[in-house]
């Protein structure tokens, strides 16, 4: 029993090895490498490519999309206010010149987010 | 199998320093694979944690007494459903799964932000697994759940009689779910103050973990009030036990997060106050844990004579000094965006409902934690009881439940007098209704707090009602959809929003059984003979006959008790008969040789088994102490001590079938604890709403799946044309 008990402990440590240590060693395809703060900055920056596997290119690449996700929530959750506004005002809880006020507030917010998509857009 | 349980643990300890390192060096230098690598640390320790607790069920389910966790808290006799259980009755065995429960919850939301916010994220995992090595390195070095004996013995001590009720299956899994739930929000908050990331994407990625923490903690806490009631034989669901209020404390800061939340999210204000409740939520969390494990306290929840105060109080003083110098260090970065439009708005409710929560909190910190200081200083024993938490909790919830009717009728941003007037006609009139009714009928005479409570809730739900007819009718006009597709309509497109209304009227519908079963209780506690009676209110008791049972181990019958004496109890009305009750108390076997051949096969603890009946108008609840400790029944204990040897239980046995006997022969009086109480039910029916409106708010909305698959969609497409 101790054998197998040793071996099964064997095999959970190579499994966990094989798990923590597989984005060290796995070559990543020029789409799909590496972001995170610095390539951020180098995206921000809009500055040249590095290199001629097209590392830094998909660095911006995986940037925009993660800056498109933020601004879709951002979008999404505008939203989500325009339409609690809307109830607001039809349940009767806003009078119509406050439900103008803060329904103008609201969308003029919402066109800046999609400014900045459409802007994320042309660059892409 | 205790070997590899026992490598487990170790490896498990090795990934967690590997992970911290792998984080913090991948976030500092912009090395993603690092990052990555760190992440999937927390994949593995999942892992290697679901093994290690499989090897420990395991364990128990085989009734391997190998191990000193099965031994010492489960038995050959204890039911299957229990032993699985028995895991977590245990110090070992409830750290493991803290441990094991936060790996998976860990897992969760970074599997789920895998693809945002980076820095945050690599912060967040070198804290979670931060967390994860505190609590494997208590059972490494301190409390190991695999610790083995060599020779096995062949019978464990059994699992504490008093565990043995199904909510105790899943209340402590529930309640540490909720716990280590709160640590995932404290580690996005503490990881976006280290990146100085602190804008509203933080607090969009662990909404719905805060809100899944409240549900699993308040659930939690629901369970064991409602295994203190039908369990322990006092009568009540709460005594503002230490290690209940430690339970209940992060679950108001964290109703508090889940409110102001909004706000940030909405109008990017109280940044510095959400990012402190998250943290003040998780470290309270794990001061509740502390409470639990420490051994400063003997209470029924608590696992005494432990050592790992020490380790916890270091955790806790760091959590405490760090959250306040990355609070204090990042206040320019939280200013407010915004400012109140208006006082007249529900972000204003909601500030007062945070101050009320907060304020409820913290009564009830000093109510627990004032005794243990002060008697750590002074050495006297200190302690403070359930009136002097009355009469600062009474106040503040009665404003509580107030606030919650007030802020649904009252828009964001800014609202008019004139409308709010308009919207506060149906509330305050059905909160006139009830106070008219309560006065007129007398009910409620002599007792304003339960008079206030009912009219609160009485506002609440007229607030609440007009709520949902006004959003079926809107619904109604614009979609032309007849009532019932309509209200369904309504709460799928607004989840968070109809989830929320249900959970403030689940909260109403809670406090009124609160305010009306502690208010208007009647209680008696006497010796009755059989055939005697006794009223309570307006109910007769009469004592029928008594009962005895005696199960021996080997009958298949047997759950742990050798022996079980109870009562007939007929329950009448102005003369027509309610309910039968019986009641019991099970009497276990010490296994402690001291006691005698008879005597320590009922010497163990003695269990109340409560009776009662349980209606939407009131419980009459029932309890028995009977009184074996008359000289003849002591007698034939003596006896049986000196004549039958301790290697023969069965003989035993039979020494306890002639206790039964002559007990029915001469019944001495019992001890009897009879309680009516108005309205328990809707305590527990009120939990069930509040839960399920939990559920509701915690359901992703239609539009955010949809986008999700959008998400997933685009990522596919840009792959594709990245390999192209």
């Amino acid at each position: 029993l101790s054998v197998a008990v040793v071996a099964l402990t064997l095999v959970l440590l190579a499994v966990v090895i094989a798990v923590v240590s597989r984005p060290l060693f796995v070559e990543r395809p020029p789409g799909d490498s590496s972001s995170g703060a610095r390539a951020d900055e180098g995206a921000l920056e809009g500055g040249p490519e590095r290199d001629a596997t097209g590392r830094q290119a998909g660095r911006s690449t995986e940037s925009d999309v993660a800056r498109r996700e933020e601004l879709e929530a951002a979008r999404e959750a505008k939203y989500r206010e325009i339409r609690d506004a809307e109830l607001d005002y039809r349940t009767g809880k806003l009078s119509p010149e406050d439900y103008e006020a803060v329904n103008g507030t609201l969308r003029a917010e919402a066109v800046e987010i999609l400014d900045q998509l459409e802007a994320l857009d042309e660059r892409a | 199998m205790a070997l590899l349980g026992s490598a487990a643990l170790v490896l498990a300890l090795a990934v967690c320093a590997y992970g911290i390192g792998a984080s913090l060096y991948g976030v500092k230098t912009g090395l993603v694979e690092w990052s990555e690598s760190g992440r999937r640390s927390v994949y593995a320790l999942a892992g290697i944690l679901t093994v290690a607790f499989a090897v420990l069920e395991v364990a128990f389910l085989r009734n391997d007494f190998g191990f000193n966790t099965v031994a010492d808290t489960s038995s050959v006799t204890t039911p299957t459903f229990y032993k699985a259980a028995a895991v977590w009755s245990s110090q070992e065995g409830s750290l493991l799964l803290w441990a094991w429960l936060l790996s998976l919850w860990s897992t969760l939301v970074l599997f789920l932000t895998r693809k945002r916010m980076r820095d945050v994220s690599a912060y967040a995992t070198a804290i979670l697994l931060g967390f994860g090595g505190f609590f494997i390195s208590l059972m490494v070095f301190y409390a190991n759940p695999f610790k083995t004996t060599s020779p096995a013995p062949v019978e464990g001590e059994g699992l504490d009689p008093l565990l043995r009720h199904p909510s105790m299956m899943i209340h402590p899994p529930m309640l540490y779910s909720g716990y280590t739930l709160c640590i995932v929000p404290l580690a996005f908050g503490m990881g976006a103050l280290l990146a100085r990331k602190v804008d509203a994407e933080w607090i969009r990625s662990i909404r719905r973990f805060s809100l899944a923490a409240w549900l699993f903690l308040g659930v939690g806490i629901m369970l064991g009030a409602r295994w203190s009631y039908s369990e322990l034989g006092w009568g009540g669901y709460w005594g503002w036990d230490a290690v209940e209020n430690a339970s209940l404390m992060p679950w108001l800061t964290g109703t508090a997060f889940i409110h102001s939340l909004m706000i940030q999210e909405k109008r990017g204000m109280l940044k510095v106050w959400n990012v402190s409740l998250v943290l003040a939520t998780g470290t309270l969390a794990i001061m509740g844990t502390f409470l639990v494990r420490s051994g400063i306290l003997n209470s029924i929840h608590a696992f005494g004579g432990q050592t790992l105060g020490v380790p916890f109080v270091i955790l806790i003083g760091v959590l405490i000094l760090s959250s306040i110098y990355l609070v204090t260090s990042r206040r320019e970065m939280l200013r407010s965006e915004h400012r109140l439009d208006s006082l007249l708005s529900r972000e204003s409710i909601f500030v007062a409902n945070n101050i009320v929560l907060v304020g409820l909190c913290f009564v009830i910190f000093w109510g627990t934690y004032f005794p243990l200081i002060s008697e750590a200083l002074t050495g006297h024993e200190a302690s403070v009881g359930p009136p002097w938490f009355d009469r600062y909790t009474v106040p503040l919830a009665l404003i509580l439940v107030l606030l919650s009717g007030i802020g649904p009728v009252i828009a964001w941003r800014r609202a008019t007098l004139a409308n709010a007037r308009r919207n506060f006609v149906i509330p305050l009139s059905c909160a006139l209704l009830v106070l008219v009714v309560l006065l007129a009928t007398a009910v409620a005479s002599g007792k304003p707090f339960a008079l206030a409570m009912f009219c609160c809730a009485g506002f609440v739900f007229g607030a609440i009602g007009q709520e949902y007819f006004r959003g079926v009718r809107v619904r109604r006009a614009m979609a032309g959809e007849p009532a019932p597709l309509a209200l369904v309509g309504l709460v799928r497109r607004n989840r968070r929003r109809y989830g929320g209304y249900i959970v403030h009227v689940g909260i109403a519908v809670l406090f009124v059984g609160i305010a009306a079963s502690s208010s208007f209780q009647h209680a008696s506690e006497l010796s009755l003979s059989p055939g005697q009676s006794t009223k309570v209110g307006a109910y007769t008791v009469r004592y029928v006959r008594p009962t005895v049972a005696i199960t021996p181990a080997y009958d298949p019958a047997h759950t742990g008790s050798t022996m079980s004496i109870g009562a007939v109890l007929n329950v009448t009305k102005h003369g027509k008969y309610v309910a039968t009750l019986t009641p019991a108390e099970d009497f276990y076997d010490s296994g402690e040789p001291s006691q005698g051949s008879v005597g320590h096969l009922i010497g163990g603890q003695p269990v109340s088994q409560v009776s009662m009946d349980a209606g939407v108008t009131r419980d009459v609840w029932s309890a028995i102490a009977p009184e074996i400790d008359t000289p003849r029944l002591k007698r034939i204990i003596e006896i049986g001590n000196r004549t039958i040897p301790l290697v023969r239980p069965d003989e035993g046995m039979i020494a306890l079938a002639v206790m039964e006997r002559e007990y029915m022969k001469a019944p001495p009086p019992a001890e009897f604890h009879l309680i009516v109480s108005p309205l328990v039910m809707w305590i527990w029916i009120g939990g069930i709403i509040v839960a399920g409106g939990g559920l509701i708010a915690l359901w992703p909305a239609p539009s955010v799946v949809r986008r999700r698959v959008r998400v997933l969609a685009r990522g596919r497409t840009a792959e594709g044309l990245a390999r192209a």
